[in-house]
């Protein structure tokens, strides 16, 4: 309760900054820099005057927001899958990391963005080669993570599960996962907000559809508040989906933060 | 049942314990008494097939020992890393029941019921890190008795109750390994505890650990608490006990008692 009213409280921040913003960027008269009251007028009148129906939403924006969000959430559970399973067979497979190790790390180097020409000529234009970017942007830290947090398992809890003479399948499922679970959570979280920095990158180059593509097309009809809408667009997601995601793992670890809280 | 043959396991250049010979028939509770250190765990991580013993065997109805045994329980020093934290002690006690090719309805029914013998059935629900260190410890005890082994290994398992608690587990343990004739190995530094829950003693000298005593335990009738603990026999076998735990070499005092060791 009070760390709730504390939280709101905090807000504060937030109409004082925007009251800063208006008052700089009125006094600047900038065309690059419109004041936020511009920008969100820009922001109604483009997603945000459509029917009830569509909780406001308008044709326009549902048609850029659906692709877009579609293809992130597809890239991410890809990844996420790949990403835990390739992590479970790295950190439990003695031998394997140190021979798939130089790959990897050659893999994880290279910039996604550099590689959409390649994902081009292996996917052609269009959504699959968004997904492989996505992904292969994101996965990297789902991978470390699971990897890391399957090869700390405790000791403790592998003798007893040998001692009790678990399957294969319940050492997996019943003591390795979910003695993982908070590491792959975090590697998770950090590729989710990876992931969207990824789609935007990914409908800039080559798309046609999406909030990149959008946001191009703004950039380039020179509608600078435009432009501004999808960048309040883009962080108003990246809150929106961490405090998502932060609901989903605290149900899922409960356990975890409340042993810590106790030991 | 159990044969151990001239088991000895060095820890790099340490030698943690030395030629240890030792016998267990079926349906036999031997208590392992000696000092901290000497080497206790590590005789039972070997029994137990977690460990690979530098020297030595271990024998199993006359096999040798390779990897953990089948029908084999062990109640760790370590409870609080043998309890899985992710999951309630009711699933903790029933998850190696799998095994056993029971259905979810008996095995938590048979959780529930050895969860109830230890005292625990109000907190079936609770996680690990919502219990005591003595409430888990006995979690960890339910979990072994309920999968029924034939051979159960408990390191220390009562450390963290008190006293009276401490009591009823002992002769908890006693009453179920009887009525399923399981065969236990109960480490303990407790002298009085090795002498009123063995059928035999077996004592450790300190590091590197080797068999210094091994002394049958010939109390009359069901043990108990009380009575078992005044005879003038238990008193004279935990003095015996007591003395070779310390290193003080065994003799016949002036009254002419004393045991043989072996
Ligand atoms: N994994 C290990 N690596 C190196 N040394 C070890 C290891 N485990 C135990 N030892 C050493 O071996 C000796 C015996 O350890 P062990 O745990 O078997 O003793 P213990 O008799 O069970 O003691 P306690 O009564 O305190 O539980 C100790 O000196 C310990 O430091
Ligand atoms: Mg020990």
């Amino acid at each position: 309760m009070r760390r709730a009213t504390f939280g709101v409280l905090r807000l504060w921040i937030v109409p004082v900054a925007l009251v800063l913003w208006e008052l700089v960027t009125r006094m600047a008269g900038s065309p690059y820099f419109p004041p936020p009251t511009q920008i969100a007028g820009q922001l109604y009148d483009m997603w945000l005057s459509g029917p009830l129906s569509q909780l406001l939403l308008t044709d326009d924006a549902l048609n850029t927001f659906g692709p877009s969000l579609g293809r992130l959430l597809a890239a991410w559970i890809i990844a996420g899958v790949l990403g835990v399973a390739f992590g479970v067979a790295l950190g439990r497979i003695r031998g394997l990391a140190d021979y798939a190790d130089p790959v990897l790390q050659f893999l994880r180097a290279l910039p996604p963005p550099l590689l959409v020409p390649i994902f081009f000529v292996l996917f052609k234009i269009g959504t699959p080669t968004q997904l492989a970017v996505i992904v292969f942007g994101v996965i990297w830290p789902v991978l470390v993570n699971t990897t890391d947090g399957c090869r700390a398992v405790d000791k403790g809890f592998l003798e007893t599960a040998r001692v009790f003479q678990f399957s294969r399948y319940d050492v997996l499922r019943r003591v390795i996962l979910p003695a993982a679970m908070p590491k792959i959570f975090a590697g998770l979280r950090l590729s989710l907000s990876l992931a969207l920095i990824l789609m935007v990158v990914s409908e800039l180059v080559g798309s046609n559809s999406g909030i990149g593509y959008s946001l191009l097309y703004a950039q380039q009809s020179y509608d600078y508040a435009g432009v501004w809408a999808h960048i309040v667009l883009l962080g108003v997601l990246g809150l929106l989906f961490n405090a998502l995601f932060l609901v989903a793992e605290g149900r899922v670890l409960s356990w975890h933060a409340n042993a810590r809280r106790t030991v | 049942m159990l044969e151990l043959v001239d088991l000895g396991h060095n820890y790099g250049s340490y030698r943690a314990i030395d030629r240890v010979n030792l016998k267990v028939a079926q349906g036999e509770v031997v208590c392992i008494v000696g000092p901290s250190g000497c080497g206790k765990s590590t005789l039972l991580r070997s029994i137990a097939g977690l460990i690979k013993p530098t020297g030595g065997t271990v024998l199993l109805d006359g096999k040798p020992v390779d990897g953990s045994p089948e029908n084999l329980a062990v109640v760790f020093q370590d409870y609080s890393r043998s309890l899985y934290p992710w999951m309630s002690a009711l699933a903790n006690v029933s998850l190696p029941l799998r095994r056993r090719g029971l259905d979810k309805k008996k095995r938590e029914a048979a959780a529930m019921n050895a969860l109830d013998q230890v005292g625990l059935s109000g907190a079936a629900a609770k996680y690990p890190w919502e219990m005591s260190g003595g409430m888990q410890q006995r979690v960890s005890i339910a979990r072994a008795l309920a999968y029924q082994p034939k051979l159960l290994l408990m390191d220390e398992p009562f450390g963290s109750v008190d006293a009276q608690t401490r009591e009823e587990l002992e002769d908890l343990t006693l009453r179920v390994c009887a009525h399923h004739g399981m065969t236990i190995l109960l480490i303990t530094h407790d002298v009085d505890e090795s002498v009123y829950v063995g059928d035999r003693v077996v004592v450790l000298s300190k590091a590197p650990g080797t068999v210094v005593g091994d002394l049958p335990v010939q109390l009359p009738g069901p043990r108990d608490q009380i009575h078992t603990r005044e005879l003038e026999a238990f008193v004279r076998l935990r003095a015996e006990v007591g003395r070779l735990v310390r290193g003080i070499t065994p003799y016949r005092n002036t009254h002419g008692y004393g045991v043989e060791t072996r």
